[in-house]
């Protein structure tokens, strides 16, 4: 490797916020200069080790208290300094969740889940996120606030493109949002890439919520084969009110192949992609089916793969 | 730049430092601490030697800047015998023959302590996926594999 990864070269002053006021004050403060926001740092530091970037302020959010909750009353509400591995350990995003908590299971290994955040997974934008697939399905939104106020977006349309969000310098995600699940939704996430712990050459998650044998709600999104997440509104389309037959979910896979326009990069080519994109549906869609009659049920790793 | 003053715990010891911004963790470790037992890696997060235990739980320290330590506890693989009694991982490597170049042994040990806290009953199925982000490139992973299965049997005994 051409960077020397032992060691942080750049000369950035540290930042360590105890209260949301203060985090957003620097931020506005700074947003003229690079400022960064940093969490868990497993994207941030090895960007900083490996790429030509400029950094004069780090912000450490990791301390501030108002972001530490996860709350599952009603739908999910996580704050944005939540790592990934405290999501494994709710009951709810095991059982009503499921694709979500594959895609968590997905990401990485068990140290790097300890570090990494959902709201730094969403901000680092990268098309290859494992969480985001799963939460533009499950209806995600994304609360971003300044000095000034707050907003909400929902996180289907917070990206612009690789590494691109519509946040401005000042701005921070603070929490994500996800809808109660309605009854009997069942959903299952699937990822391929070249070993476990690596990054997905194409991912996808599928919520479907049956209404009888037809399927009245279906959400598809593919990670991985476009510049930012994308959801495959006409294979939904195909889906929505129809009766899920063994003749549909081929029909839908054919669709989708023909819907998804993904590229060669270094970790896959566009005709990996498409061939995978078929297999995945067809997969995802029959276990996200199957999980519809078993909401319930407490053990949703088997299958997948 | 101005140094930041933390203070944090190593393996149960109160310790103080003056760190750079810039820091990384398992530099004021190895560096200023002498505690090289840590092993670095790769740097980006893909090898798992620089593993340690924050709050008892394993991050990279490769990837942690050392200012964001300040009031938190580590424990690295200097922490885990007592006196001369090895850890029950540690015994389990070594009778198991988990152990060749012993570069990744650290990681390895830390990572699979922290298995056995979350799921003390693994298959080889579990062990191989939770240890997925601790990379060997001699023992062929069939002995590390054989020494947490065993340690976890000892422990359950």
């Amino acid at each position: 490797m051409q960077f020397n990864t032992r060691l942080l070269t750049h000369k950035f002053e540290y930042l360590a916020p105890e209260t949301l006021t203060e985090a957003l004050d620097l931020l506005n403060q700074y947003q003229a200069h690079h400022i960064k926001v940093l969490a868990g740092g497993t994207d941030l530091l090895v960007k900083m080790k490996t790429i030509d970037m400029e950094v004069d302020y780090l912000l450490y959010i990791k301390g501030i208290k108002e972001l530490n909750f996860v709350d599952t009353a009603a739908g999910l509400s996580i704050g944005a300094i939540i790592p990934y591995s405290r999501l494994l350990k709710e009951d709810k995003i095991k059982t009503k969740y499921t694709a979500l908590y594959e895609g968590i299971q997905a990401i990485a290994a068990p140290a790097i889940r300890n570090m990494g955040t959902i709201a730094g997974n969403i901000g680092n934008a990268s098309p290859a996120a494992d969480t985001v697939p799963p939460l533009i399905a499950f209806g995600a939104e994304v609360q971003i606030e300044n000095k000034q106020g707050k907003r909400t977006i929902l996180l289907e349309n917070l990206f612009t493109g690789p590494g691109k969000t519509v946040l401005k310098p000042d701005e921070l995600i603070t929490r994500i949002t996800v809808p109660e699940v309605k009854p009997q939704t069942g959903s299952a996430f699937i990822k391929k890439s070249r070993v476990k712990a690596d990054l997905a050459k194409i991912n996808l998650a599928v919520s479907l919520t049956r209404n009888g044998q037809n399927c009245e709600d279906c959400k598809i999104v593919f990670g991985s084969v476009a510049a930012t997440a994308v959801r495959a509104p006409r294979t939904e389309k195909l889906l929505e009110g129809h009766s899920m037959t063994e003749e549909l979910f081929i029909q839908a896979a054919k669709s989708v192949a023909n819907e998804i326009k993904p590229i060669d990069d270094i970790r896959s080519t566009a005709e990996y992609r498409i061939l995978m994109s078929q297999e995945m549906l067809y997969d995802a869609l029959k276990l996200a089916w199957g999980r519809t009659y078993s909401q319930n049920e407490s053990d949703p790793k088997n299958g997948g793969e | 730049m101005n140094k930041i003053p933390i203070k944090f715990t190593v393996n149960g010891k109160q310790r103080e430092a003056q760190v750079e911004p810039n820091e990384l963790l398992i530099n004021l470790l190895r560096e200023e601490l002498y505690l090289t037992g840590t092993k670095y890696g790769c740097g980006v997060g893909e090898c798992g030697a620089c593993t340690v235990f924050v709050n008892d739980e394993p991050v990279l320290s490769c990837l942690t800047l050392a200012a964001s330590v300040d009031g938190q506890q580590i424990t690295t693989i200097e922490g885990l015998a007592k006196g001369s009694e090895l850890h029950p991982m540690q015994v389990s490597f070594l009778k198991n023959a988990a152990v060749q170049c012993g570069f990744c042994t650290p990681g390895m040990i830390l990572t699979a302590i922290a298995l056995l806290k979350e799921n003390p009953e693994p298959t080889e199925e579990e062990i191989r996926d939770y240890m997925r982000g601790n990379i060997c490139r001699c023992t062929g992973y069939t002995q590390i594999v054989r020494a947490i299965k065993e340690c976890a049997e000892s422990i359950k005994s």
